[in-house]
């Protein structure tokens, strides 16, 4: 019994990748919000954005520069980038847009054009 | 017994509110964060941000890796003294010039300063370095009399 328990533990770590969850900041900007998500080592490429159910992930996967000799001190995780947000019903996901540049990742997402305020003139 | 006008309470009930929600979202980010992220952030309440470096030695050269998403390449400050590699610099707040609210806000942004002490001896003045993809790497090539050498035997 422990070993078959055991044997599925590890089963699972070896299929789910591993990721690490990456600071971020949400600014309100005119019509709609700026997020900003700290990927350090992730370029276009390795970018995966998508939105699904109301929930906007971020995923990104780093290509480090190679770096010949010996590690001899370390700080930095091995582990990509995923990030979930889950998004104010006021923003139209379909013109949601990035950009990513040395390493952060910037989203815009703006207000769908019901909720923006309006004014009405009177005729 | 002294009489004191009636003062009506100073209602504020939504920024009490909103106060509540921050430290809801702040309790709720301490959990879905991974453990050592919280770890490093409340680190970074009390010293600044302090980016993680890597240092790799190879025969003819050190190397340091550093994490430095969203600066700009003059915003970086690389230099080198008594053996000792310090980077520094400076990450503007850029949104907010132009009267945005940050709803929240988890980049640190501010000065940092990082000083590394060198393995060994390095050639101070064939110091080079990269910034790509926000990540800063610096090539220190090492020392001529510390270099491995073959002696060959004659």
């Amino acid at each position: 019994m422990n070993t078959l328990t055991r044997e599925n533990r590890d089963g699972d770590r070896a299929q789910t990748e591993q990721f690490v969850a990456p600071p971020s900041s949400v600014i309100e900007a005119g019509d709609g919000y700026t997020l900003e998500v700290e990927m350090p080592g992730v370029n276009k490429d390795g970018l995966d954005i998508s939105v699904e159910n109301n929930e906007l992930t971020i995923v990104g996967r780093r290509s480090l520069p190679v770096v010949e000799g010996t590690l001899v001190h370390h700080e930095s995780r091995p582990e990509n980038f995923r990030r979930t947000f889950e998004l104010d019903p006021s923003i139209d996901a379909n013109k949601i847009s990035a950009s990513v540049e040395q390493g952060l990742v910037t989203l815009t997402l703006p207000r769908a054009e019901h909720v923006k305020p309006r004014k009405i003139a009177v005729s | 017994m002294t009489l004191i006008r009636y003062q009506a309470p100073e209602l504020a009930p939504w920024s009490a509110a909103d106060r509540w929600s921050n430290l809801r979202d702040e309790l709720n980010s301490f959990f879905e964060l991974p453990f050592w992220s919280s770890f490093a952030r409340a680190g970074e309440l009390f010293t600044g941000w302090s980016p993680a470096v890597d240092l790799y030695q190879s025969n003819d050269n050190v190397i340091a890796v550093v994490e430095l998403p969203g600066m700009r390449k003059e915003e970086i400050e690389i230099s080198l003294h008594d053996g000792t590699l310090t980077i520094s610099g400076e990450r503007k707040r850029e949104s907010s010039s132009n009267g945005n609210k940050a709803e929240r806000t988890e980049r640190y942004i501010g000065t940092f300063r990082r000083s590394i002490a060198l393995p060994t001896r390095v050639a101070a003045t064939k110091v080079s370095a990269t910034y790509r993809d926000g990540i800063l790497t610096v090539t220190l090539p090492k020392a001529e009399e510390v270099k491995p050498k073959q002696i060959q035997v004659s």
